[in-house]
């Protein structure tokens, strides 16, 4: 099964082992990492599962749902290695994959 | 005061639905929502967007699904109150006596908390300093245009809000539009629109900055904004505008009593009543195993809790289950005649 990291802002590291097909923020919320809020629950309607992915992972990753761009424009302290953890599906091809948790989310 | 059997908190499909049950049953309710309008989430955020799994309708929009759902409980003739909000409730002789922002006042045995993930609020700058100024030079939302008249503004934001407040201020004020990226997602139109601003030297355009700081004393002096390679620069001026949508707060409800686990209510899946007696939570709102945060899941939530409402609206009445096919008594509450 795929490892996932999430890394809190405070600098908290949890490796969690994700199943395939799952989204990375069903990952944090199964296993109540904090830091990931999910309100609208994977809707693409909130901006509150934000998470920053570095350059190395960021360009393996799927490209970017149609309107998460515009959804993020709403996420606290957006940047270009923004994403939404509901729009990244796990898969043996993420295994180790790392995710940075901003301060907020609102 | 207002006397009623239950009062419903949020007016998105859930409480809508919950509303025609109450109706069937031959209860009566008000409904408060936060918002200007009926529809919830359904409205505010995707009032285009087609929803494919509500049972029986193969496709509809959320606007769509809200009108029906109006027009289902019209028969009742409930009231509604939009843009007011719940903020206190408080025990008295076994029923709720609950206050709104707008200082109305009701007392209800029951309250049906159809909250979703809470209510919307505008998304505010992530900048400390901005809070001393929010309401006079920092403004999320605007009341008079009128103020602006020959003023410095800067607008932050990439949707419609900010491109239609940046072309309309722009006939009487100096407008700097700043955007963290260099597409925008309001309406195409808008958007050629600002270019065509920008080009005759109407407004600035200023992307992939955000805000990074404000200063001022009385009311703003200038703001600092910053892109990703770390540069920044300073922008005199007397307003601050951010619009970045709306976000959702559960607000008053956490000061309640209720229990409150990630931002939902546990309930008991038989009547969706709360840890609270007279108090019931469906919808996103509400949490127990199984839950699944659906519109369909919803309905069936409002139509049991509904009966649960009943014994405290109707102690000392028992509750009778009927079909709408066969019941008269349904039939005249909804004024069909055979």
């Amino acid at each position: 099964m795929p490892k996932i990291k999430y890394i809190e802002h405070n600098g908290k590291e949890h490796e969690i082992d994700v199943s395939n097909g799952l989204s990375v923020m069903e990952g944090a919320v199964q296993n109540d990492i904090p830091g990931i809020d999910a309100d609208c629950g994977g809707g693409m309607a909130c901006a509150t599962c934000h998470v920053y992915v570095k350059e190395d992972w960021f360009n393996k990753l799927p490209n970017k749902s149609e309107g998460e761009d515009d959804m993020l424009d709403q996420a606290y302290e957006p940047n270009s290695s923004s994403r939404l953890s509901c729009q990244i599906t796990v898969s043996d091809e993420l295994d180790g994959l790392v995710v940075h948790l901003p301060e907020k989310q609102i | 005061m207002i006397n009623t059997d239950v009062v419903i908190i949020g007016a998105g499909p859930t409480g809508l639905f919950c509303a025609h049950q109450l109706g069937i049953i031959g209860l009566k309710c008000e409904i408060v929502d936060n918002l200007d309008k009926i529809g919830g989430q359904c409205i505010e955020l995707y009032p285009d967007k087609p929803i494919y799994d509500i049972p029986a309708i193969p496709e509809c929009t959320g606007e769509e699904l809200t009108n029906n759902l109006i027009e289902q409980i019209k028969p009742f003739n409930f009231n509604h109150h939009l843009s007011d909000r719940v903020e206190e409730i408080k025990n008295k002789n076994e029923k709720w006596l609950i206050k709104t922002s707008k200082g109305k006042e009701f007392l209800t045995p029951n309250i049906v908390i159809a909250g979703g993930v809470g209510s919307f609020e505008p998304r505010k700058f992530p900048t400390k300093n901005c809070e001393k100024f929010e309401g006079r030079s920092v403004l999320y939302s605007i009341k008079d245009k009128g103020i602006f008249k020959d003023k410095s503004v800067v607008i932050f934001g990439g949707g419609d809000s900010a491109l239609d407040w940046a072309i309309e201020l722009s006939k009487q004020s100096k407008i700097t539009l700043v955007h963290r990226r260099d597409e925008f997602r309001g309406a195409p139109s808008s958007v050629e629109k600002i270019k065509q601003l920008q080009k005759e030297k109407k407004i600035d355009v200023l992307t992939k900055y955000s805000i990074k700081d404000v200063t001022g004393n009385e009311s703003i002096e200038s703001v600092e904004i910053k892109n990703e390679e770390g540069e920044s620069k300073v922008i005199n001026t007397n307003y601050v505008l951010g619009f970045f949508g709306l976000i959702m707060q559960l607000g008053p409800i956490l000061d309640w009593g209720l229990n409150v686990d990630k931002k939902t209510i546990p309930v008991n899946t038989e009547n969706f009543e709360t840890n609270k007696k007279g108090i019931f939570a469906i919808g996103d709102i509400c949490s127990y195993p199984g839950k699944l945060k659906l519109i369909l899941s919803g309905f069936h939530e409002g139509a049991l809790a509904a009966r649960g409402c009943f014994k405290y609206a109707r102690p000392d009445e028992k509750y009778r289950f009927e079909f709408t096919t066969a019941s008269n008594t349904i039939k005249d509450r909804l004024g069909v005649k055979e």
